[in-house]
C-alpha cells in the first residue's frame, strides 16, 4: 500500500519543480502544461484504454488525503492517526469527491453488512421502532449538498504557526458532498416523539459507539437527516456506512457515523464526547460547552502554504463556509489586512455549504501577507486572529476560526503564518 | 429543507401515516427485550447505571489486566490517553485535561468504559468490573479513597473536582433552550 503522506511530500516536490519550470500560476498541478510550447510538441493522438467499470483518475493527477494525529502531530503512522485531511488546495469547484472527504473516527472504519444493520428509535416516543436500511430508503428522501466540518479543523494554528504547512494541513478538515437520506422529521413523527422530548441521543454501531446529544430545535428538526446516500452511491464505510446523521452546519461530530440508534429525550446524557471531548477550554479555565454551530469560515486554497509564485497575474481562490446560512461576501487583502477587496463569489454559493469565491491579483513581486475574510448572510464576520484569540485564548483546541494568513517572502515562497 | 418537502414531511401527514393501520409499514415495532440489549445509556442524575458494584481494589487488578498497556500504570505515561493527573493546570499554557482534571461527571466515566473500552473489545468487562475499575481511576485521582467502592446509588453522588468547569453556550444552554415552550 502506497503511503499518503508519502505520496504527497512527493507530489510537493514535483509540484514544486514543474513550478519553477512553469510560468509560476500556484495551484496548477496538471504536468505538462509547460511542457508543451508549440502546437507541434502536442503528442499525436492515440486510441485509449478499454472501457472499464471503474473511471480511474488521471496518472498525471495525484489526489490523496494525509492522515494525522493531534497538533503538530502529523507524519504518523496511519495506526496513530486519528483523522484524514482533504486536500483542499487541489480541488476545484465545491464537491469534495467521495475517497477524499475528510475522514475522523474514534475507533477505526467498520464495513458494516447492510443486511444485518438496523436503527433503533425508541426513549420517549409512542412507538419505539426499528428500520432497516431497506425501510429507509422506502421513505420520501431528500437530497442536499452540504459542508461537514471538525471541530478540531485549524487547530494547528493555536498557539503558533508552522511555516511548513499546506492548507490541507491547517483546514483539511472540511469538505462539501451531496448527501442522500430521509428528514429526521419523518422518523420523528413515525415513532410519535413526546411532546417533551426536547433532546435526542444519536449513537454509531463503530466500536466506540460515539453518542451525541442533540437538542431538538426547530431548525435542527427542518434540516437533520439520516442519510444512506453520498455524491449519488451509497455512503462509503469510512463515512458512516450504510446509515449516518446528516446535521447541517453543525459540528461534524454531531453527524453520527453508522448510526445505530436515537434515543429520545429531555435533557443532554453529558457523554464523553459533549464533556471531555468537544468543548472549549478558555483563557479562564473554563470550556464553553454545547458550542454546536460551525461558525463563518474561509481559505485562500491558492496561494497558500508552500506553494511558490512568481511576479505578475495571480487567480487568488478559495472556500468559504458558515453553520448560520449562506456565505454572502468574502474579501481579500493582500496587503497583510490593511485594505481589502470583495472577492467573487462562484455559484452555486448554497447555504451550509462550501462556496467557492476567486480574485485576480498582481504581485509586484514584494514581500507581503495575504487573507480573506468572509460574511455570511446572517451578518456574522470571521475574526481577525488577534481579536479571536483575545476573546477565547489559545488552549480551545476546537472551533478555531481566525482569518488565515499566507506570508508571501520576496522569492515568492508562500508560507503561514499566525497574522 | 425546501418548503415543499416542509410541506409534504410536515407532522399533519406523518401523524395520519402512524394512526392508520398500516403505521408500521416503515420499519417494525421495537420489542422491550431488544431495547435493553442496546439500551446502555448513562445520565448524571445515574438513570441507565446496571445493578452491581465495585471496589477500589479489584478495580486495580482490573486495570493493570485491561488498561495499564494503553494507558500507562496507574494511568499516567501509557502510548494512550492520560487519564490521571492534571488538576490545576486548566488556565496554564498547557493544560492537562484528565478524568480527574476534567471531567465534570462520574457518571460519564461508567458510561464510556461500559461503551468503549478496552478500546480492541468494548463490552467485554462485566458490570461489576466495570464499577471497580471507574472507582481504581477515581481512586488515581484522589476523587475516591483506596478502600473506596461504587454501584449505581453510590457513582452518581460523586463531585467531581472540575463539575462547574462548563459554561453553555447560550445559543444551546440546555437550561434555557427550551423552556419558552413549557411556559
Ligand atoms: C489498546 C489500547 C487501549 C486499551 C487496552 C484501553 N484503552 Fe482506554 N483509550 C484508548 C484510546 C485510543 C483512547 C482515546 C479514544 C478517543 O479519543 O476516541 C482511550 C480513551 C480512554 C478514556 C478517555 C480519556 C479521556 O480523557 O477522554 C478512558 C477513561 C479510558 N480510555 C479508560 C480505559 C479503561 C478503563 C481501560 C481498561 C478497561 C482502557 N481504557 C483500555 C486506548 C485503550
Amino acid at each position: 500500500m502506497t503511503d499518503p503522506t508519502k505520496q504527497s511530500e512527493l507530489d510537493n516536490v514535483s509540484r514544486r519543480s514543474f513550478l519553477a519550470a512553469s510560468t509560476g500560476i500556484a495551484g496548477s498541478f496538471i504536468a505538462g502544461k509547460a511542457a508543451a510550447e508549440s502546437l507541434a510538441d502536442v503528442p499525436q493522438r492515440e486510441v485509449g484504454a478499454d472501457l472499464a467499470g471503474l473511471s480511474e483518475r488521471s496518472k498525471f493527477v495525484k489526489l490523496a488525503r494525509i492522515p494525522e494525529a493531534t497538533p503538530g502531530r502529523r507524519n504518523v503512522d496511519h495506526s496513530d492517526a486519528i483523522n484524514s485531511k482533504t486536500p483542499l488546495d487541489k480541488l476545484l469547484g465545491t464537491i469534495t469527491p467521495s475517497d477524499l472527504h475528510y475522514e475522523r473516527s474514534h475507533s477505526g472504519v467498520p464495513d458494516l453488512d447492510p443486511a444485518k444493520h438496523r436503527l433503533l428509535v425508541h426513549g420517549m416516543v409512542e412507538k419505539p421502532l426499528v428500520f432497516s436500511v431497506e425501510d429507509l430508503q422506502e421513505m420520501p428522501s431528500i437530497s442536499r449538498r452540504v459542508f461537514i466540518e471538525c471541530t478540531g479543523n485549524g487547530w494547528e494554528n493555536w498557539k503558533r504557526a508552522d511555516p511548513s504547512l499546506t492548507v490541507q494541513n491547517t483546514h483539511g478538515l472540511i469538505s462539501t458532498n451531496e448527501w442522500t437520506g430521509v428528514p429526521l422529521r419523518f422518523i420523528v413523527d413515525l415513532a410519535a416523539k413526546n411532546q417533551n422530548a426536547t433532546w435526542m441521543l444519536a449513537e454509531g454501531g463503530d466500536a466506540a459507539a460515539v453518542a451525541r446529544s442533540i437538542p431538538l430545535t426547530e431548525e435542527i428538526l427542518d434540516e437533520a437527516f439520516v442519510a444512506y446516500g453520498q455524491n449519488g452511491e451509497p455512503l462509503r464505510p469510512a463515512h458512516g456506512f450504510p446509515m449516518r446523521l446528516i446535521m447541517p452546519g453543525f459540528e461534524g461530530n454531531l453527524n453520527i457515523k453508522w448510526l445505530r440508534r436515537l434515543k429520545f429525550g429531555d435533557r443532554p446524557w453529558m457523554t464523553r464526547w459533549e464533556t471531555a471531548r468537544y468543548t472549549q477550554l478558555q483563557a479562564d479555565g473554563k470550556a464553553i460547552q454545547f458550542q454546536l454551530r460551525m461558525d463563518t469560515n474561509s481559505v485562500i486554497t491558492s496561494p497558500s502554504g508552500t506553494m511558490t509564485i512568481k511576479p505578475g497575474r495571480q487567480k487568488v481562490t478559495g472556500l468559504a463556509w458558515s453553520g448560520h446560512g449562506k456565505i454572502a461576501k468574502v474579501e481579500i487583502s493582500t496587503d497583510g489586512a490593511k485594505t481589502w477587496k470583495a472577492a467573487e463569489l462562484i455559484s452555486p454559493a448554497l447555504p451550509k455549504s462550501q462556496s467557492r469565491f476567486e480574485m485576480t491579483w498582481v504581485w509586484d513581486g514584494k514581500p507581503t501577507k495575504i487573507v480573506s475574510r468572509s460574511t455570511d448572510d446572517k451578518g456574522n464576520v470571521q475574526p481577525d486572529r488577534p481579536s479571536f484569540i483575545r476573546v477565547h485564548g489559545t488552549n480551545a483546541l476546537f472551533h478555531y476560526n481566525a482569518q488565515q494568513t499566507w506570508a508571501i517572502d520576496e522569492t515568492g515562497k508562500v508560507s503561514n503564518v499566525l497574522d | 429543507m425546501s418548503s415543499i418537502s416542509k410541506i409534504l414531511f410536515g407532522g399533519s401527514i406523518a401523524l395520519a401515516l402512524v394512526s392508520r393501520t398500516f403505521a408500521y409499514d416503515f420499519g417494525r415495532p421495537a420489542n422491550p427485550d431488544e431495547i435493553a440489549l442496546w439500551d446502555i445509556d448513562v445520565r448524571p442524575d445515574g438513570t441507565g447505571l446496571p445493578e452491581g458494584k465495585g471496589t477500589v481494589a479489584h478495580g486495580k487488578d482490573v486495570f493493570a489486566e485491561n488498561c495499564a498497556a494503553c494507558h500507562g500504570d496507574e494511568g499516567v505515561g501509557g502510548i494512550k490517553d492520560r487519564l490521571v493527573g492534571g488538576q490545576g493546570t486548566l488556565k496554564s499554557d498547557a493544560p492537562i485535561k484528565t478524568v480527574g482534571s476534567y471531567w465534570p461527571y462520574a457518571t460519564t466515566l461508567f458510561d464510556y468504559i461500559h461503551r468503549a473500552m478496552p478500546y480492541q473489545a468494548p463490552g467485554s468487562l462485566s458490570v461489576d468490573d466495570t464499577y471497580a475499575v471507574a472507582a481504581y481511576i477515581l481512586s488515581l485521582n484522589g476523587i475516591l479513597p483506596e478502600n473506596g467502592e461504587l454501584d449505581r446509588n453510590s457513582l452518581p453522588k460523586i463531585k467531581m473536582p472540575n463539575r462547574d468547569g462548563f459554561v453553555p453556550d447560550p445559543a444551546f444552554n440546555p437550561d434555557t433552550l427550551f423552556r419558552k415552550r413549557s411556559r
